[in-house]
């Protein structure tokens, strides 16, 4: 008999009790903490008294408000406000006995970023942390949810949070993607079709060959806009591409453990007769670049599509949205996104901020060098990441281009730290939101893409297809065509 | 602090916050959230919105309609980040209570964790309101939970709130920390039969 998805599974597997106001206990087996939305909770912590339960299963980075140049991450840092709150999560951490990945610890990052590359994201776990993209490793196969501050408190206190479970929608991506099209462009397209609300009430379960054929990099950008388009957690089940990655890595056990492990692994995957609550089917072979156009995710279209105008949407609300966006972005319907002039380009984030992402940046730069009027910045996700490019020599093909070469954070993905916008400058991004006033400036207009796409716009100086405008060969975001190779 | 009270009703005047899809990153601008404390977070809520470019206040509904009580939003209200920094601002600005279309996940359940009732309403219910606050500044507003109804002059709404929400704000056990804290040896039993939970 079917015991359902994985989704039901882990869900079954952490669940505490119910409580009286009809919400489940559920135990969280991974918490993440960074800087910006825990201290209120420690503080809150101390206020009752309380002990965090699993200082064990708690691990801090700092990333949001972190400057990304070596002179500006001298302390105490330039900006007091940013000093007063990396001290005072150093300080958190310190009195409960959290293991902290600081400024000196050769393994800070963006959270999402750094706890897969630590492998302490691993399939079966809950995931939660005081950032809405925390369903990035539900590329593993894990529940991860993002979570307010009076909720980091619960966790902190008790390990768990208070949840209703959530219908699953399964989506399925079918086909192959063409070259120069990657994860990227396959969730841009769901939340296209689907709408930056249509998974409100859902966890998505992402699968069929598509997604299948995915590297890690690849699965994790995907999950990691789950939020973008409403759903507050995303998840890709298992496979032997997710047990590779994990081997080896430094918190995930070796030899009969990770076998143990792997067994636990295998047994939440969705069963073949799960059922859904519904099925959404999305066809890869026919996707191109993707590109936004507007000021939220679902405002976007392949690249040699024109600009909608706003009667063309069915909805009031699709309507007045589409006009207010062509107005902030200055548009005119009809007009493709190709040619539209670009001030600065970014490369990096918890979507797009992983080796594979720089590496495919870096084919496209090659021997290239990047617009006079564009400021490009690269802004590798974790310090690991950083030395593993460094170690390849990708750094040398960025800063040759004329990219400057920064170290680990969110940067300008929200312009927490120097990194922003300046009036109206348009940004061809990686990253993962294009609100208004979202890279730190209210005039600021963000245009999100593939890092491939990123760095093509930078070379150009305005938004291309990349697919065009190279005779490089660009490396695939996929295991399969590796596997060819070998 | 940790004693919840029961919420069965909130009232007041209101202010429109008029928009669909209005994130976080508008309700409380990132830059404003590099502090350890939400005490200044009123003076941030919607910073930018609610300026001109020379920074002098403009005609945003939140400056026209001071001291109100309830802010009548439109559809997926409160998208993007996880940031509580924005239910916080509303709250410390004065906000009591949210009708709207409907509300992002986070959002719903960060105004449940600060005992903020959120209830739902048609499109034409909630655009009939917002006309009508701007006929009636003055006017009262309320929300009662139990009833989920939002009533105002002669008019009564039948609304929606989770059930969630509900029966946590109604019977004053919103505060989830302390309804876990309870459970701690329970938890711990759950932990123990996770295969990848080392013993301690």
């Amino acid at each position: 008999m079917s015991q359902g998805t994985l989704y039901d599974k882990v869900w079954e597997k952490h669940k505490v009790t119910e409580l009286p106001n009809g919400q489940d206990q559920l135990f969280i087996g991974l918490h993440l903490v960074h800087e910006v939305t825990s201290p209120q909770a420690f503080h809150m912590l101390e206020e009752r008294g309380h002990e965090v339960a699993f200082p064990e299963r708690t691990f801090a980075t700092t990333d949001h408000i972190v400057p990304t140049t070596p002179e500006g991450r001298e302390r105490p840092l330039n900006d007091p406000e940013a000093e007063e709150m990396l001290s005072a999560l150093e300080e958190n951490v310190d009195e409960n006995g959290i293991t902290f990945f600081g400024l000196e610890s050769g393994k800070q990052g963006i959270t999402h970023v750094v706890a897969p590359e630590l492998g302490l994201s691993q399939p079966g776990m809950t995931v939660a942390c005081g950032d809405s993209h925390t369903a990035t490793h539900g590329a593993f196969g894990s529940i991860g949810v993002g979570i307010g501050t009076s909720q980091i408190r619960d966790v902190l206190s008790t390990g768990c949070i208070a949840a209703e479970k959530q219908n699953v929608r399964r989506v399925e991506v079918n086909g192959e993607l063409g070259e120069g099209v990657y994860a990227k462009d396959i969730i841009l397209k769901i939340i296209q079709e689907l709408g930056v609300d249509g998974g409100v009430g859902h966890v998505y379960e992402y699968g069929g060959s598509a997604v299948r054929d995915l590297d890690m990099e690849g699965r994790l950008a995907i999950c990691n806009m789950s939020i973008e388009g409403g759903a507050r957690a995303g998840y890709i089940n298992p496979d032997e591409t997710t047990y590779e990655y994990l081997k080896g890595r430094e918190y995930v056990p070796e030899g009969e453990e990770f076998e143990e492990l792997k067994q636990y692994w295998e047994s939440i995957r969705s069963d073949e007769d799960a059922e859904y609550d519904d099925v959404v089917e999305i066809d890869a072979d026919g996707i191109a670049p993707m590109v936004t156009w507007g000021i939220n995710p679902g405002q976007v279209i392949e690249i040699d599509d024109p600009i909608p105008a706003p009667e063309e949407f069915e909805a009031r609300t699709d309507r007045e949205a589409a006009e207010k966006a062509l107005e902030h972005m200055d548009h005119s319907p009809g007009d493709t996104m190709e040619g539209y002039d670009v001030d600065v380009a970014f490369l990096g984030t918890c979507t797009n901020g992983r080796v594979k992402d720089f590496e495919v940046a870096a084919t496209v730069l090659e021997g290239r060098q990047v617009d006079p009027d564009v400021r490009a910045l690269a802004v590798p996700g974790s310090e690991s990441v950083r030395k593993e490019c460094e170690r390849r020599g990708i750094d040398q093909t960025f800063i040759e281009a004329g990219f400057q070469w920064r170290q680990a954070g969110c940067s300008m993905c929200l312009a927490m730290n120097d990194d922003s916008l300046e009036g109206d400058e348009v940004c061809a991004s990686s990253s993962n939101r294009n609100f208004i006033g979202r890279q730190g400036s209210k005039d600021g207009r963000t245009v999100l893409m593939s890092p491939a796409m990123v760095a093509a716009a930078a070379v150009e100086g305005e938004v291309v297809d990349v697919r065009d405008h190279f005779d490089t060969e660009l490396p695939s975001g996929t295991n399969r065509a590796e596997e060819v190779a070998d | 602090m940790a004693d919840d009270i029961e919420i069965s009703e909130v009232g007041g005047t209101g202010v429109p916050i008029p928009g669909d899809d209005i994130d976080t990153d508008q309700i409380l601008p990132a830059r404003f959230m590099k502090e350890v404390t939400f005490d200044n977070m009123a003076d941030y809520l919607f910073y930018d919105a609610r300026r001109d470019d020379d920074g002098e206040f403009n005609d945003h509904p939140l400056n026209r309609f001071d001291g109100a009580s309830i802010a009548v939003v439109n559809s997926n209200f409160g998208c993007g980040s996880s940031r509580e920094h924005a239910p916080q601002a509303m709250m410390r600005w004065g906000v009591d209570g949210v009708v709207g279309e409907s509300f992002a996940e986070i959002f719903r359940d960060n105004c449940k964790s600060l005992g903020i009732p959120a209830i739902t309403a048609s499109h034409e219910e909630v655009s009939a309101l917002q006309e009508w606050i701007e006929d009636n500044p003055d006017g009262e507003i309320e929300i009662d939970v139990e009833a989920e109804t939002v009533t105002y002059g002669d008019t009564v709404i039948e609304g929606n709130i989770d059930d969630a929400m509900k029966e946590a704000l109604i019977d004053g056990i919103w505060d989830t920390t302390q309804l876990m804290y309870s459970n701690l040896s329970k938890v711990e039993e759950t932990a123990s039969k996770l295969p990848y939970v080392e013993e301690a």
